[in-house]
């Protein structure tokens, strides 16, 4: 006879919709059970944003080392080398410490915690696998919250050599020739992030652009860096599969000419992308509505069935982390009695490239599409003395502001450059609280810093930037 | 230069809404009066709303695809003339009711309208309004672009349930406060342009437990039985007075009676002569069981569903009995506490709504019986009467029976001779010839 267990909220998931959702219901003094077969924090602090940045910074510290900016700054070292096991074990420490302070939060916020893998007889009850044998769990509420996986190519099927972000992020040698499939965030940020730890990185890209997420203007600074970096960026061509013949494993791609390219590679990383993960958990028992691969929510993040909840990945674009923390707070308070409903003017997205790139709201091309008239404002980091003064002035970086014509109000901020990632936040609060272009030219923006091109940005979309 | 607010009109009878489907004209548009400017469709038909004024169009509320409630500004047009709402909107002005404006509207462009936020009728209501929106003027919104409203602005709103897109704002670019919400909800002179949300979303309950062995049951009575309904009204005049005369003189250990013992005492009589009626009919055998006790069954509502507790040997039972045991099975029944052997047995079964009886019910037999007696409301209704119209109690009695055992001739027969029987109370008591 297994163990059987009641609840208000079961969430299944134990990610940051999931791990998020599981806190803010404990607060409400909800009784909720959290099933997470895995660690607690999910793709984002397992096997994405966390330990991809903590790899991303050791990457870019070690490159500073003997980088042209540091001789520049009058820094000479000697003969540097990089203990990549250390590397990896450094950022596994990171990965622990948040682990196990998600853990801790949970606890205090009075979450049941049950490990192992969740399978859905319908949609209020679910049997885990655990250590200590097979648990029921019935739940008047269930939150979806699995997240997403990476897309795996037929014909490139993750293995030793073929491997995903996720296996990417624990590799223990610095693989001389990388070869990355797909020039999306994830395949560029690795694939910058492995050339500045000294492999020789190409990129296999099937479609014509880099960064589709980003507009061209945004994702040009980064080409720029790639091509000065010797990252040969192979646009408009397809992966075909692996050459593992003469002693020597190649990747074979057909450009647009329908050439055949072979790139020979130690890995091979695939990052074509990630889909809802709706397989191996019963989703299909639980009879709920789906709209192409994902589960079908409306704006309070309800599935077609009754009090059956998805959040995060599994619903939908953007897969972002902070959307499915948004979602996951949200839900919890519905169930807790509250009205919500998601509905944000905005969510940013940054992207860890070099530079980097981050983006809320409209750009210039979705507020043409949309038929608005817009006020444009763009401030070049050529002119901010706080980039200057950290050598992140001269790689084409900007601020971009985009307001309505007929109110300035603001529709859309970007920016691309060293360290623009932290300017997210300005973006999005401006956004949500309605910021017109007068608001942000009348803020006082500190001297120095990134932000003041945010300022110029905004009194150049009025007419009167004062340092350009 | 004046403003006039172009409020959605009362489109048709009920009509609380309409949807935006098509803007004729946009933010900046110089418009002559009766020029086309907006199309609402109700649920019953697409209307073009013309403007009774000629001027620039200075703001346009909700998108394509909106609903509008009656009443609710659409569109600001700045005239020429002294216009509807002037710059700074008089402290007296009272707001009057919408839809009865909007009819002056047409008649008199240039008469006082109601402005476009509350701020108008603060003073004349005593100055429930902060001071400071008395001065405000509403800011005109672009009519393609979201609410402008912070977190915490659009949070309140979804609490209290009303679509920003209609609650004018103050702030620069017509950004919508706080105080601008609490405004509009607490404005009592403009209640009908109250934003309403659409209510979306399925609630799936899924057919189990005594919900799914009802549908079974009533799945398996439609298929099996050729069912055949069959109404008589009958007066009841003589036996409601015998009623009332009864529970009038009732000992305090009598229960009240209702008319249903009366109905199964007329049954109990008259079944032996109707065996065919007061049967079992086992079909996959082929045998019908004709019972010689008259086991009947009382349709009764409960908080799950419908159940049959079953009065057994009504045959044998006084009226008072009768009256008691009826009471005491339905009551079982609702409260679950019915015994297994209370709830099976039955050989006819009576399906009374009481008040609710309408005026007649073709009611869906009781698998394996076969026959079915639905007592329909009792209503005073003027009827002839030896060549005089008179007033008299009169109820229907809908029946439907098993076609393939009950003959219509003998089913008629037994409906007419229980009316007989009903019409003249006092053979109810007799000894059966």
């Amino acid at each position: 006879m297994s163990e059987s267990l009641t609840c208000k909220v079961l969430i299944v998931g134990g990610g940051p919709g999931g791990y998020v959702a599981a806190i803010r219901a404990g607060q409400l003094g909800l009784d909720t059970i959290l099933v997470e077969a895995d660690r607690l924090g999910g793709t984002c602090l397992i096997r994405g944003c966390i330990p991809s940045k903590a790899l991303i910074h050791a990457a870019s510290t070690y490159a500073s080392i003997a980088d042209e900016h540091t001789a520049r700054m009058g820094i000479m070292a000697g003969e540097s080398w990089i203990d990549m096991a250390q590397t990896v074990r450094w950022k596994d420490s990171v990965v622990d410490k948040l682990n196990s302070g998600v853990t801790a939060l949970l606890k205090r916020a009075r979450v049941r915690i049950v490990d192992g893998w969740a399978t859905f007889q319908d949609g209020k009850t679910c049997t885990v696998e655990t250590a200590a044998g097979p648990v029921s769990i019935t739940a008047e509420h269930v939150i979806l919250a699995n997240g997403s996986v990476p897309v795996e190519l037929p014909f490139l099927p993750f293995g030793e050599t073929v491997i995903s972000s996720t296996e990417a992020l624990c590799l223990t040698e610095v693989p001389k020739r990388l070869v990355v499939v797909g020039a999306g965030y994830i395949g560029l940020e690795l694939g910058s992030a492995f050339r500045k730890l000294g492999a020789h990185v190409t990129v296999v890209e099937a479609t014509e652009t880099i960064l589709p997420l980003f507009d061209h203007e945004l994702a040009a600074p980064v080409a720029r860096w790639l091509k000065e970096q010797g990252v040969a960026v192979h646009l408009g061509a397809r992966a075909k599969g692996l050459d593992l013949e003469h002693g020597e494993t190649h990747l074979i791609a057909e450009d647009q000419a329908g050439d055949i390219l072979r790139l020979p590679a130690d890995k091979v990383l695939v990052t074509v992308g990630r889909r809802p993960n709706t397989q191996g958990w019963g989703l299909e028992q639980m009879a709920v509505d789906m709209v192409g691969p994902f589960v079908k929510v409306d704006d309070r993040c309800a599935t077609s069935m009754k009090n059956v909840w998805a959040i995060g990945d599994l619903v939908g674009e953007p897969m972002l982390e902070h959307k499915a923390a948004a979602q996951g707070d949200m839900v919890a308070e519905i169930i807790a009695g509250q009205n919500r409903r998601f509905d944000p003017v905005a969510i940013a997205a940054v992207c860890f490239t070099e530079p980097e790139i981050v983006s809320a709201g409209h750009s210039p091309r979705e507020a043409q599409a949309l038929g608005i008239d817009v006020l444009t404002g763009v401030f070049p980091y050529a002119a901010n003395g706080r980039a200057r003064s950290m050598e992140a002035a001269d790689d084409g970086g900007f601020v971009r502001i985009l307001a309505r014509k007929d109110d300035h109000r603001l529709i859309g901020l970007q920016a691309v450059g060293g360290h623009v990632s932290e300017l997210s936040a300005e973006f999005a609060l401006a956004l949500e609280m309605g910021a017109r272009l007068e608001d942000i030219a009348g803020t006082i923006h500190v001297h120095p810093t990134l932000s003041e091109a945010v300022h110029e940005a905004a009194l150049r979309a009025l007419g009167h930037a004062i340092h350009i | 230069m004046g403003q006039f607010v172009f409020k959605l009109p009362d489109v048709g009878e009920g009509t609380a809404e309409a949807e935006i489907v098509a803007w004729h004209v946009k933010v900046g548009d110089l418009i002559e009066e009766d020029a086309p400017l907006v199309d609402v469709m109700t649920d019953k038909a697409t209307v073009e709303m013309t403007t009774p004024v000629t001027g620039k169009v200075v703001a346009l509320h909700g998108a394509l695809g909106d609903m509008a409630p009656v009443g609710s500004p659409l569109a600001v047009i700045e005239t020429e003339g002294e216009g509807d709402s002037p710059a700074t909107p008089p402290p007296a002005l009272r707001a009057t009711s919408p839809i009865k404006g909007e009819e002056d509207v047409k008649a008199k462009p240039n008469k006082s309208l109601l402005p476009l936020h509350g701020g108008g009728v603060g003073e004349a209501d005593g100055g429930g309004l902060p001071a400071a929106r008395k001065a405000s003027e509403p800011v005109p919104r672009i009519s393609d672009a979201k609410p402008l409203a912070s977190p915490v602005v659009r949070r309140r709103a979804q609490d209290l349930g009303i679509q920003l897109q209609f609650v004018p704002g103050t702030g620069p670019a017509g950004r919508i406060s706080l105080e601008d919400l609490e405004a509009y909800v607490e404005t009592p002179a403009t209640p009908i342009a109250k934003g309403k949300a659409a209510r979306d979303g399925v609630d799936d309950i899924r057919v189990i437990g005594l919900r799914r062995k009802i549908a079974e049951k009533m799945q398996d009575a439609k298929r099996r039985i050729p069912h055949f309904a069959y109404i008589e009204e009958i007066d009841v005049t003589e036996v409601e007075s015998l009623r009332v005369h009864l529970n009038a003189g009732r000992r305090a250990d009598q229960p009240k009676l209702t008319f249903l013992p009366f109905l199964v005492r007329a049954l109990v009589n008259l079944l032996p002569r109707y065996p065919q009626i007061n049967a079992r009919f086992d079909d996959d055998a082929g045998v019908v069981h004709r019972h010689a006790a008259v086991h009947v069954g009382i349709a009764t509502q409960t908080p799950g569903g419908l159940i049959v507790p079953v009065v057994r040997h009504a045959e044998a039972l006084d009226i008072w009995d009768c009256a008691r045991e009826i009471a005491r099975v339905a009551a079982a029944a609702r409260e679950s506490k019915a015994a297994a052997d209370e709830l099976k047995g039955s050989t006819i079964t009576v399906t009374s709504l009481g008040p609710l009886g309408g005026v007649a019910t073709t009611p869906v037999i009781n698998h394996p019986e076969v026959a079915i007696i639905g007592p329909n409301k009792i209503i005073d209704r003027p009827v002839v009467r030896d060549g005089q119209i008179v007033v008299r109690k009169m109820m229907n009695l809908s029946s439907s029976f098993d076609h393939r055992v009950v003959d219509g001739y003998d089913a008629a027969a037994f409906i007419q001779e229980i009316k007989r029987m009903l019409e003249h109370p006092a053979t109810l008591f007799m000894d059966p010839a």
